[in-house]
C-alpha cells in the first residue's frame, strides 16, 4: 500500500512532490485536532455517562428526558452553564480568579499532548511515510505527563485562594495537598514500569507489549506489575480528586469546595478539567499497564478501538468505585498516601528493580 | 543557530535580576524568589556551556543544582515560617535583635 | 530561523517575567510569575537538546518548590502583611538609595556580559559540534558510574532538609 503511494509521489513529478510533504503536515495537524476534539467530546460522555451508570447503580433510570435516553443532556447541561450569570465575588483577586479555571484546563490538555493513542497510519496508502497517531511522540514522553499533572495543582490551590472564601480556601488547600502527596505514589509506580520497558517514551512502552506469552496471554505489564497498577490507579484516583479521595470537594462537607464561588464558564471549566485528568490517567494506564492498542483480531491501524475499549472500562471502574465506596476522611486521605501508598510504592520499584537486575544478569 | 553569547547574555540578566531582588525587596519571601531567580541563571549558563563543550557534565551539575535549590528552598521557608510566628512580619529590618 | 524566534520569545518571557516579579507589590504575583519565567526556561532547555533538565525544571521548580512557596503565602496571609508597607518600602520610592541599587544592578548586567562574553567561542552557535545529542540513557548512566557519589550525597541532603523543615516550622509546645 504505502509503496503504491511512494510510486505515485514520485511519478507525479518534483512539482507535486511538495504537496506530498504539506499533505503529511495536514494529517498531523488534523491527528492533533481530533485529538482535541475528541478530549472534549470524552469529558461530556462523561458526564453523561457518570450520571446514567450511577442512575443506573441506585436503581434509577439517570437522565431520561432529554433526547433519546437522555443522550442530549450534556448539551443540555452546557447551555445552561453558559446563560448563568458570570459572577466575581467581592474580595476577590479579579485576576487570579479568571486565571485559575484557565490553568487548570490548559495542563488537562496539555497532560495529554504527549499520550498516543494508536499505532501508525497511512490513511489507506495515501500517505508515504505513517502518520504516528497521538498528538506528539517526545522521547521523555512519561516526564512530560508527570509534568503537566503536577502542574495542575496551581489551577486549584488559586481558584481556593483568589475567591476570598472559607469554604474555597479550605477546600483548594486541602485538595493541593492530597495532590503532591498522592504525585509521589504516582511517579514511583511509573518509574518501575519505566524500568521494565527501558524507555522515558510513552509509545515504545506500548510497542514493549506486544505479542504473547504462551500464545495467548498478552504480555501487558499489568501481569507483571499487579501491585504497581493497583498503586498506580489508586494514586491517579486522588490525582483526579475522584471516588473515595473527593473529600475536599464533597457536597456535603465543604459546599463545593475550591469552586464554590465560580459560576457560568468558569465554573464548567473545573469539572470539565477533572473529567479530562481523569481520561489522560487512563489512557496513560492503558499506555502503560494495559498494552494500549495492542489486542487481537485487528490489524494494527484499527488498534485505536482497542483503546478506546481499555480507556472506557478504565473509566467505568473509575465511575463504579465513586459511587459504591464511601468517601475518606481527610486526615485517613493523607495518612494512606504517605504511610501505606508510598512506601507500597518504593518497595514495588525496589523489587522491580532487583528482579531486572537479576533475570537480566 | 544560537550562538553561546545569546544564552550567557540572558543567563547574565537573569542572575542581576535575581541580584537586584534580593537587595532592594524588603519581604523576605521575594528575597527567597530572587534567589530562585539566580540559581536559574546560573543553570542556564551550566547547560549552555555543556551542550557547548560536548559531553553530560552540564546537565548533571544543573540536576544538582536544582536538588539543592528544594532542599534549600524548604528550609529557608520553615525559617520564614518560624519567623513570621514570632514576630508578625516579613520585613527583614523587623528582625534586627543581633545587630550591635 | 524558527528557532531564533523560540529563543527570543523564551528569553523575553524569562527575563521579563523575572523582571516583574521584583517588582510586584503582592507576593502571589510574584510567584506565579516566576511559575511562567520557569516555564521559559524549560524551552530555553529544550533548545540547548536537554530535554530532561527541562521536564525537571517542570517538575521540580515549577511544580514543587513554587507549590511550596504558595503554600507559605498562603499559610502566612502574606499579600496583606505586604500591601501596608508597600508604599513606605516600594524600592523605586525610596530615594537616592534605591535608585543607586538598581543603578548598581545595571553595571552587574555589563560586567557579566563583558567578562562571559570574554570567553572562548562565544560566537560559534551552540551545539555545532555533534556532542552527545540529551539520551536520558546516556545521562542515567554517567549520573550512576562517575557521579554516583554527589547523587547518593545529595538524596543524604534532602533527607537532612525534610527533617530540619518539619522541625523549624512546628510550633513550640507549651511545656508549662
Amino acid at each position: 500500500m504505502s509503496a503504491a503511494g511512494a510510486v505515485a509521489g514520485e511519478a507525479a513529478g518534483s512539482g507535486r512532490g511538495a504537496l506530498t510533504v504539506d499533505l503529511r503536515l495536514l494529517v498531523q495537524l488534523a491527528v492533533i485536532g481530533f485529538t482535541f476534539f475528541m478530549l472534549i467530546n470524552a469529558s461530556a460522555l462523561l458526564v453523561y455517562a457518570e450520571r446514567k451508570i450511577m442512575g443506573f447503580m441506585q436503581q434509577r433510570y439517570g437522565p431520561y428526558r432529554v433526547g433519546p435516553h437522555g443522550l442530549f443532556q450534556p448539551l443540555a447541561d452546557i447551555l445552561k452553564l453558559l446563560m448563568k450569570e458570570e459572577l466575581t465575588p467581592k474580595g476577590a483577586d479579579r485576576w487570579l480568579f479568571t486565571l485559575a479555571p484557565i490553568l487548570a484546563i490548559t495542563t488537562a490538555f496539555a497532560a495529554f499532548a504527549t499520550v498516543p493513542w494508536g499505532a501508525e497510519t497511512t490513511l489507506f496508502g495515501l500517505l508515504d511515510a505513517p502518520v504516528k497517531l497521538g498528538a506528539s511522540d517526545v522521547n521523555v514522553g512519561v516526564l512530560v505527563v508527570f509534568a503537566t499533572t503536577s502542574m495542575g495543582v496551581y489551577g486549584i490551590v488559586l481558584a481556593g485562594w483568589s475567591s476570598n472564601s472559607k469554604y474555597s480556601l479550605l477546600g483548594g488547600l486541602r485538595s493541593s495537598a492530597q495532590m503532591i502527596s498522592y504525585e509521589l505514589s504516582y511517579a514511583t509506580a511509573l518509574s518501575a514500569v519505566i524500568l521494565l520497558a527501558g524507555s522515558l517514551s510513552l509509545r515504545e512502552t506500548v510497542d514493549a507489549q506486544a505479542g504473547y506469552w504462551l500464545g495467548f496471554i498478552p504480555r501487558w505489564y499489568v501481569f507483571l506489575q499487579p501491585v504497581g497498577f493497583a498503586i498506580y490507579m489508586i494514586a491517579a484516583v486522588a490525582e483526579t480528586n475522584r471516588a473515595p479521595f473527593d473529600f475536599p470537594e464533597a457536597e456535603q462537607e465543604l459546599v463545593a469546595g475550591y469552586s464554590t464561588e465560580y459560576s457560568s464558564v468558569r465554573f464548567a471549566l473545573f469539572p470539565q478539567a477533572e473529567y479530562i485528568n481523569m481520561t489522560t490517567a487512563a489512557a496513560v494506564a492503558t499506555d502503560l499497564f494495559l498494552g494500549g492498542w495492542h489486542g487481537p483480531f485487528l490489524p494494527p491501524e484499527y488498534g485505536w478501538i482497542w483503546f478506546l475499549v481499555k480507556v472506557a472500562a478504565i473509566l467505568f471502574a473509575y465511575i463504579w468505585v465513586r459511587w459504591t465506596v464511601p468517601r475518606y476522611r481527610y486526615d485517613q486521605l493523607m495518612q494512606f498516601g504517605w504511610k501505606w501508598l508510598f512506601p507500597a510504592a518504593v518497595i514495588n520499584l525496589i523489587v522491580t528493580a532487583a528482579l531486572v537486575l537479576y533475570l537480566d544478569a | 543557530m544560537i550562538p553561546l553569547g545569546h544564552y550567557l547574555f540572558v543567563s547574565a540578566v537573569l542572575f542581576a535580576i535575581g541580584t537586584a531582588g534580593v537587595f532592594l525587596r524588603r519581604n523576605l519571601i521575594t528575597i527567597l524568589l530572587s534567589i530562585e531567580i539566580m540559581l536559574n541563571a546560573v543553570n542556564l549558563t551550566f547547560v549552555a556551556f555543556g551542550r557547548q563543550l560536548g559531553g553530560f557534565d552540564g546537565q548533571i551539575i544543573v540536576f544538582f543544582v536544582m536538588t539543592v535549590a528544594a532542599a534549600e528552598a524548604a528550609v529557608g521557608l520553615a525559617i520564614v515560617i518560624a519567623l513570621y510566628r514570632h514576630r508578625e512580619s516579613l520585613n527583614p529590618d523587623a528582625f534586627t535583635a543581633l545587630k550591635w | 530561523m524558527p528557532e531564533t524566534i523560540a529563543f527570543y520569545v523564551f528569553s523575553a518571557i524569562a527575563i521579563g517575567a523575572s523582571a516583574l516579579v521584583i517588582g510586584q507589590r503582592n507576593p502571589m504575583h510574584s510567584v506565579l510569575l516566576l511559575i511562567a519565567s520557569f516555564g521559559a526556561l524549560a524551552g530555553l532547555y529544550i533548545q540547548l537538546d536537554a530535554p530532561f533538565v527541562a521536564v525537571a525544571q517542570i517538575i521540580i521548580y515549577a511544580g514543587a518548590i513554587m507549590v511550596l512557596f504558595l503554600f507559605v503565602v498562603m499559610l502566612l496571609n502574606a499579600p496583606q502583611e505586604d500591601a501596608a508597607e508597600w508604599d513606605r518600602t516600594h524600592p523605586l520610592r525610596q530615594g537616592v538609595l534605591a535608585r543607586f541599587g538598581s543603578l548598581l544592578a545595571l553595571l552587574l548586567v555589563v560586567e557579566l556580559v563583558w567578562a562571559l562574553l570574554g570567553t572562548s567561542d562565544v560566537d560559534r552557535p551552540v551545539g555545532e559540534q555533534a556532542g552527545a545529542a540529551g539520551s536520558v540513557r546516556a545521562l542515567g548512566k554517567v549520573l550512576f558510574t562517575e557521579y554516583v557519589f554527589p547523587f547518593e550525597a545529595t538524596s543524604v541532603l534532602i533527607l537532612v532538609a525534610m527533617v530540619g523543615a518539619v522541625v523549624l516550622a512546628r510550633r513550640e509546645s507549651d511545656e508549662s
